[in-house]
């Protein structure tokens, strides 16, 4: 029987894996919300990030260990990863998806299908098979308060993600070009109409969630690993969490992500399955929330979709 | 003065020549008619030169400046604005929003020149910034009668009104010249009559109005010159008064007299 300081403990660890999951389910949810197609291959962007940044990181960071260049050289290495994601997703956009943008729903799809081959068999042919460790740029020795323990490396997990989420927050609410962004994803044609270049607001939103994905990526391997075929399951449940949260919605991907996150580690021992199994939470929350809610939690709230 | 003119313009739909070597030329501050038969290219004139559509082959010149074939955003940026056959607005924004969203991107503004001091300094004024603009959006709906819409949804709205928001948004967003595809299509004589009165209100606010229309007696009446295609050709331009005793005008809408 677990106590309620151990429940306070899965409900922390589930709000670091909740905070990861939001990052990437806003990728996917923005690109839904204008476009109206399934971006696959987002989940191998955070692969590619997560390499990325670990290269970058480890050569930066030498031979040195001084705390301050290796915390400094972290965020060096996460804002080279977020622009090399960002290009790759504008240029992935502009190869593989912008040029069926008028065939069938099903061509993109497909398309997307195959570049994530692409970058995961890429990625396995570039770095081989093993996983890597994602070094932490700090001692990671956990703080224990009242008998709760929250490592460093989770504080920098929900401070970044929260940083992202509220920046991106205001971007899309407050200006110009955010709000040029959710004309679009109210109405393609109308938007061009209003003299807003729609195909530079596509670019844009692939560029966005793409680096988004990369700091996922990153983050996730503190505690997953960087390996070639680390962002199927990981892609895959942020994608649950973008449905959960109804998908097109961008407070419905943060909400759908904390959410998933908060229910996969509650969830385990609170149902007393084995821990291996919590990814059958996921998915089981998948199916409950198409049968019960179809559109989502924030679905039809059409108005903050993006 | 005239403020835009095709050149020779012509589209081409694999075999079907829809438009041929048309000069259409737009005079500043009138009402431009573009009439004839169904079929005869007008829509697909429109198309070409609001860049929804590239001229096969031609030219399109507006406020001196070449415009053939770039992109619609482009051009509506430049002051071209246009309303639809079929109705395009915002359906699930409210009347004063779609107004608003005209006026966000006013022609000339540029959204995305110095992006990103252009978006803090966005940042920090959006409320007051919001706060005009829905005055400024009040104060277009008082100019076609629809303030006290201002709150509905546009899908809930009526035919005619949605027509008139369409008009109404486009009008905002300032533009040299507004093109309108067939705007008292559907419309009951009471709803035409309201129309006649904005587009008089329209000319009088200084915007240049081109208009396609079959209401024959809303064109007679409001259009200070008219342009008449028939099978993709111009066969006649002139004033209401030459246009309805011109023979091959009358020949093209009736047919030949065989005798």
């Amino acid at each position: 029987m677990a106590t309620l300081v151990q429940y306070l403990q899965y409900l922390l660890n589930g709000i670091t894996l909740g905070s990861i999951y939001a990052l990437i389910a806003l990728g996917y949810t923005m690109v839904y919300g204008i476009l109206k197609f399934i971006n696959f291959a987002h989940g191998d962007i955070l692969m590619v990030g997560a390499y990325t940044g670990l290269l970058t990181y480890t050569a930066l960071l030498g031979d040195s260990t001084n705390p301050v260049w290796m915390l400094t050289a972290f965020f060096i290495a996460m804002l080279v990863s977020m622009a090399f994601c960002a290009a790759l997703g504008m240029f992935i956009e502009r190869v593989a998806y912008k040029p069926l943008r008028s065939a069938n729903r099903l061509a993109p799809l497909l398309s997307a299908i195959g570049v994530s081959f692409i970058l995961s068999n890429g990625a396995a042919w570039i770095f081989g098979a093993q996983s890597r460790r994602f070094p932490y740029p700090f001692d990671d020795t956990p703080i224990v308060i009242a008998g709760l323990s929250i490592t460093p490396h989770q504080i920098l997990t929900i401070v970044v993600s929260v940083v992202m989420m509220v920046v991106l927050t205001l971007f899309v609410n407050r200006t110009r070009m955010g709000k040029a962004m959710r004309a679009t994803s109210l109405d393609q044609s109308t938007s061009e109409l209003m003299g807003i270049d729609v195909n530079r607001i596509i670019s844009m939103t692939f560029a966005i969630g793409s680096a988004l994905a990369a700091v996922g990526g990153i983050l996730c391997s503190f505690d997953f690993r960087v390996y070639a075929s680390m962002g199927t399951m990981t892609g895959l449940k942020a994608f649950v969490a973008a449905v959960i949260g109804g998908i097109g919605n961008i407070q419905g991907a943060m909400i759908g992500g904390l959410l998933l996150g908060v229910l996969e580690s509650i969830g385990a021992p609170l149902l007393g399955i084995p821990s291996a199994l919590r990814d059958t939470i996921a998915f089981a929350a998948l199916i409950i929330i198409l049968l019960v809610r179809p559109e989502g939690i924030l679905g039809k709230n059409e108005r903050e979709k993006v | 003065m005239r403020i835009l003119e095709t050149q020779q313009v012509s589209k081409i739909f694999g075999g079907v020549v829809a438009v041929n070597k048309v000069d259409f030329n737009v005079e500043q501050g009138l009402v431009n008619g573009l009439i004839g038969p169904n079929g005869a290219g007008k829509t697909t004139l429109f198309n070409q030169i609001t860049g929804m559509d590239v001229p096969t082959s031609g030219k399109i010149i507006f406020d001196g400046r070449d415009i053939t074939g770039l992109p619609a955003w482009k051009i509506s940026r430049y002051g071209i604005a246009r309303t639809f056959q079929n109705i395009r607005l915002y359906c699930d924004l409210t009347v004063v929003e779609n107004v608003m969203m005209g006026l966000h991107f006013k022609v000339g503004a540029e959204p995305f020149r110095g992006r990103f001091v252009q978006a803090v300094k966005s940042y920090f004024n959006a409320r007051s910034e919001n706060r005009e603009l829905y005055e400024k959006a009040l104060s277009w709906l008082e100019f076609f009668n629809l303030e006290g819409l201002k709150d509905e949804f546009a899908r809930n709205l009526p035919y005619g009104n949605q027509r008139e928001l369409e008009i109404a948004r486009a009008m905002a967003s300032g533009p040299k010249i507004i093109f309108l595809d067939e705007p008292a299509a559907g419309m009951n004589p009471a709803e035409t009559e309201h129309l006649m009165g904005i587009i008089n209100r329209i000319r009088e606010h200084g915007v240049t109005v081109v208009l396609i229309e079959h209401d024959m007696k809303l064109v007679m009446n409001i259009c200070d010159n008219i342009t008449v295609l028939s099978f993709g050709q111009k066969i006649a331009e002139g004033t209401p008064e030459q246009i309805r005793t011109n023979p091959e005008v009358i020949e093209a809408y009736l047919g030949k007299e065989d005798d």
